[in-house]
């Protein structure tokens, strides 16, 4: 058969999402993928025998707890496992352990300053408000604030009323906090460099900006707003990677009856008269389906898969300009053992969290320096975790693996494009980085993946290699994602939609996005609402 | 004189020590113990929620040395079984365990328990209450038997999770892979006999050893030794709780109250109240209790105890359930009830009154948010299979994760 009700461009984890909830509504759905495997960048891949690399995300929070309940994931295979804390190295040696038991995370906080010890009590609290906020617009349509819709109109009294519910003064200290820099946010409760420096990473990850640029304070919070089992701020392991969550959401998608072809990529997508009535894939192949939907970003969906002449005027040059700069590496490595590593003490309960490589707050402003000069650090940030030491099914006993998260990594080189030679060396500096602080790791190492920006569009199609499809700054959320107007999943064609992360709430493994989208394609087709609009955690 | 306390003598007041206790001591960093039957007992180890997911990711440790385990020998031995407990003893084969639960006359329960059927005549009986009394009591009649309470002189430890196989084959356990459930396993441990049954409390893929007292340690260390790269860690009470209620398996204290201790008329249950009536084999000879379950089993219990998918995610503890959500009249009451971590379901057992579960059912949930206290009604669906059940808990041979 080549007519569908919908086919959906790309089984990243939105659009197998968009498509599950689709199919559950008795439609007809066909998702189409590029490569031979599903996940985009939420995946799993053997690429060594016997080590199973989540080659692009690692860690889990923001997954919606609603769908994974109301999807049934769990039946279909899914366990997000919580891990424990992680230990942030500074580049004079001392090490700060955010250790998972509250006593031990004091004490430690404490040996380094008493300050900051009880300091850390009001950032969580004023954390946890802030995200609470946010957290309940996530699987809701971001309203049209132009608009006169009754719905929209109803949406932003919502949105008001969340705000509202802040009180007046920490009203203004939210909307102020949108424009900070995470350190600038930090400096407000912290005295020391390496605790500011223990919380700073997560406003850099995968933006181009630094921890000094306005902004960046909303990247901290996007990465601590997620939770796991409710409690906020904290981060999980999808058993078996996190090609699980594809692989268990497929699942789903395939019980509803819905179809997925792989080795499909899409040439083009069909218009006519405004409409859109199809896709034409890569090997000729044409696909007619009432709806289509796409979960690739912004900026490919406009420019590279769709034809100028086919939409209106204007949209070409928003997607060029949309902001989608490519500026993370990932390095997976397997290992022959556990690394140990310098000033930690041996805990297995610290040993099997996770490792901040961070230095200082002037270390990573100067990695982000390199970033703008087109090369990368010699001491970049790096964010890792040991998945094996908790998950027995992606690396032999007693071995290991070593997912590395590097901040920054130009999506193109000053001198030029990426070559497989600088490639090599990016991940040369990045083991030679995590074998001063862990003497004898180069040892260890059986085999490695170096991921640029460049391997990462080329395999994930993820423009430039952005992890988040799109910059999550203040002009880039919410209702201006990812263009003002366009924010509520409906392309500027007709019968065509967006479902991946360059739509609200953005980057990271949620699958609210394709949630949403499956949302406001339900309700043009007048059939009833099945996906969920609130998580359960946030009554 | 100054009289500190160090002048008394507290010896008797403080918990017997268990079998493995040297090894829990160094393990219990959180110094969070709590006793059963007399024995010291971990509520948990490190974490609860760490404990857990030890079990349904890796693998885990659980200290049953407290439990009461009586073998009861003879040519009686089969027949006084089958006259007190409500499952078909004769149908056991030797090397094979059987879950069992015994009556007062009335057909309210005392206990449940497991059997092990060791040999034609020879059976190990376990249970969580000292139970020696009785157990005399239902020794009536027969002559040829002995009862020995091994309860604190045999260690009991419970290895369960997805990776327990792969660890009882790296100690050496050759052949551990091709035990079904339910089976009894019997090894050569450096010369002391060690005894392996596939069985445990979590649902989950899982183990029990059994050993002399005066070997405990040793095998402990072994076990740890083989279990290094399996993320081998202990788990408490607590952890225990979590796992046997998403196996939807009765607790004492929480589904049933033990006839013997209760006070008020049908204060206790029957088993199948419990909804345990699959246990109660109508077509073996007399059993204890058989006449008053007869009449229930015709007459339907009063209640049933049921398993609910409650929704949103505050946990029901202690809350009423009733028929409408206006609340107006109560028709049951939670057991056990929490958020589960792995099924992503707001789950708990509730004792229904029969006749309503076929309506709607509602709980009425309190629940507390920086000290202020909220309460709200949530619809509950009945859940006809145990929350979690994976595959791998009856796969012969498991897999090794
Ligand atoms: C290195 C890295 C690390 C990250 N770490 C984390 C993390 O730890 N935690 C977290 O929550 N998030 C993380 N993220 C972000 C998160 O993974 C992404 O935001 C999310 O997975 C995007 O999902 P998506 O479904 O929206 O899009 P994608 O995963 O980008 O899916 C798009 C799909 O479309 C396919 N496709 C592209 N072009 C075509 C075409 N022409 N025809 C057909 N198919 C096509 C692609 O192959 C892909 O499968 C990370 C991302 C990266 C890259």
């Amino acid at each position: 058969m080549n007519h569908y009700d919908a086919v959906i461009i790309g089984a990243g984890h939105n659009g197998l999402t968009n498509a599950a909830y689709l199919a559950k509504a008795g439609l007809d759905v066909l998702v189409v993928e590029k490569n031979d495997y599903i996940g985009g960048a939420a995946v799993s891949r053997e690429l060594h025998e016997g080590w199973v690399y989540s080659s692009c995300s690692y860690v889990c929070s923001m997954m919606r707890q609603s769908l994974h309940r109301d999807l049934d994931l769990s039946r279909h295979g899914l366990m997000l496992v919580p891990y424990l804390g992680t230990i942030n190295f500074a580049d004079n040696g001392d090490t700060l352990s955010s250790y998972h038991s509250e006593e031990a995370a004091y004490n430690e906080l404490k040996r380094i300053s008493r300050h900051d010890a009880d300091a850390m009590f009001r950032l969580q609290a004023d954390l946890t408000r802030y995200s609470q906020v946010i957290r309940k617009t996530l699987l809701r349509t971001p309203p049209d604030p132009a608009s006169f819709k009754p719905r929209d109109i109803h949406e932003l009294l919502f949105l008001a009323k969340e705000f509202w519910s802040l009180g007046e003064k920490e009203l203004y200290e939210y909307i102020r906090f949108f424009t900070l820099s995470a350190a600038d946010f930090l400096d407000e409760y912290f005295e020391t460099d390496i605790v500011k420096t223990s919380m700073a990473g997560a406003g850099i990850i995968g933006t181009a900006l630094g921890v000094y640029s306005p902004g960046s304070s909303y990247i901290l919070l996007h990465h601590v707003m997620g939770d796991v089992d409710g409690s906020i701020g904290a981060w999980g392991l999808a058993r078996g990677g996190m090609g699980a969550i594809s692989e268990a959401i497929a699942s789903a998608l395939k019980s509803y009856g819905g179809e997925i072809r792989t080795n499909a990529g899409v040439e083009r997508v069909l218009v006519k008269g405004g409409k859109a009535t199809g896709v034409v894939l890569e090997n000729g192949d044409i696909i007619s389906a009432d709806i289509v939907v796409s979960n690739l970003d912004a900026r490919r969906t406009f420019t590279k898969i769709m034809e100028k002449d086919d939409l209106p005027p204007g949209i070409y040059e928003k997607a060029q300009n949309y902001k989608i700069r490519g500026s993370s590496g990932k390095v997976n490595i397997a290992l022959s053992g556990l690394p140990k590593f310098t000033n930690v003490p041996d805990n297995p309960y610290v040993n099997r969290g996770g490792q901040a490589f961070s230095g200082s707050m002037e270390t990573m402003e100067r990695a982000y320096d390199c970033w703008k000069r087109g090369t990368w650090s010699d001491d970049p940030f790096i964010e890792s975790v040991i998945p094996s030491a908790w998950d027995p099914t992606v690396a032999p006993p007693g071995m290991h693996w070593m997912s590395n998260f590097i901040q920054y990594c130009p999506p193109e080189l000053a001198d030029g494009p990426w070559t497989p030679e600088k490639r090599d060396q990016f991940g040369q500096t990045v083991i030679d980085k995590i074998e001063r602080y862990s003497p004898g790791f180069k040892d260890l190492i059986v085999h490695m993946e170096v991921r640029t920006p460049w391997e990462i569009e080329q395999e994930v199609g993820l423009t430039e290699g952005n992890i988040f499809q799109g910059e999550l700054t203040i002009d880039q959320l919410l209702f201006n994602r990812p263009f003002p107007g366009f924010a509520q999943y409906r392309m500027p064609i007709k019968n065509m939609y967006m479902c991946g992360s360059s739509t609200h709430p953005g980057g990271g493994v949620s699958s609210a996005c394709g949630a949403n989208a499956a949302r406001e394609i339900l309700m043009d087709l007048r059939r009833p609402n099945t996906v969920p609009q609130d998580d359960c955690y946030d009554e | 004189m100054i009289v500190t306390m160090n002048s008394f003598d507290l010896a008797t007041e403080k918990p017997k020590p268990s079998h493995f206790q040297p090894r829990l001591d160094e393990l219990n960093i959180k110094e969070a113990w709590s006793a059963w039957n007399g024995y010291k007992f971990a509520e948990y180890y490190y974490e609860v929620e760490y404990e857990y997911f030890c079990v349904r990711n890796l693998c885990g440790t659980y200290d049953i040395c407290p439990m009461q385990k009586y073998f009861i020998s003879g040519a009686d031995a089969e027949r006084m079984l089958n006259r007190m407990v409500t499952r078909d003893v004769t149908k056991m084969k030797n090397g094979r365990v059987s879950y069992v639960l015994w009556c007062t006359d009335e057909g309210r329960l005392i206990d449940d328990g497991t059997i092990f059927r060791l040999g034609d005549e020879e059976f190990m009986l376990t249970c969580g209450s000292p139970s020696t009394a009785w157990l005399k009591k239902s020794c009536v009649g027969f002559d040829n038997l002995t009862i020995r309470d091994r309860s604190d002189d045999y260690a009991g430890l419970a290895l369960q999770g997805p990776t327990s196989c792969a660890v009882l084959k790296k100690m050496g356990l050759t052949g551990i892979e091709n035990a079904k459930p339910f089976t009894i396993h019997h090894f050569d441990f450096g010369g002391k006999p060690l005894m392996v049954s596939r069985t445990g409390f979590t649902g989950d893929l899982g183990y029990e050893l059994w050993i002399d007292a005066e070997h405990a340690v040793e095998m402990w260390d072994a076990l740890y030794a083989a279990g290094q790269d399996y993320g081998i860690h202990p788990f408490g009470e607590q952890a225990t709780n979590m796992l046997r209620l998403e196996a939807g398996f009765i607790m004492p204290g929480y589904e049933f109250n033990e006839a013997l201790k209760t006070v008020h008329f049908e204060f206790d249950q029957t088993p199948f109240e419990l909804n345990l009536g699959w246990m109660v084999d109508f077509k073996k000879p007399h059993f204890n209790g058989r006449s008053a379950l007869v009449e229930e089993a015709r007459r339907g219990p009063k209640y049933t105890l049921t398993k609910l998918d409650i929704e949103g995610n505050k946990p029901a503890d202690g809350s009423f359930i009733y028929n409408s959500k206006r609340c107006t009249t109560d028709i049951g009451y939670v057991t056990s009830a929490m958020w589960s971590p792995v099924v992503k379901s707001n789950i708990a057992l509730a004792m229904i009154e029969t006749p309503y579960l076929n309506g709607e059912l509602w709980a009425e949930i309190n629940y507390e948010k920086e000290l202020r206290q909220f309460h709200k009604v949530a619809r509950c669906k009945i859940q006809d299979a145990p929350f979690w059940s994976p595959e791998r808990a009856r796969l012969t041979p498991p897999s090794d994760f």
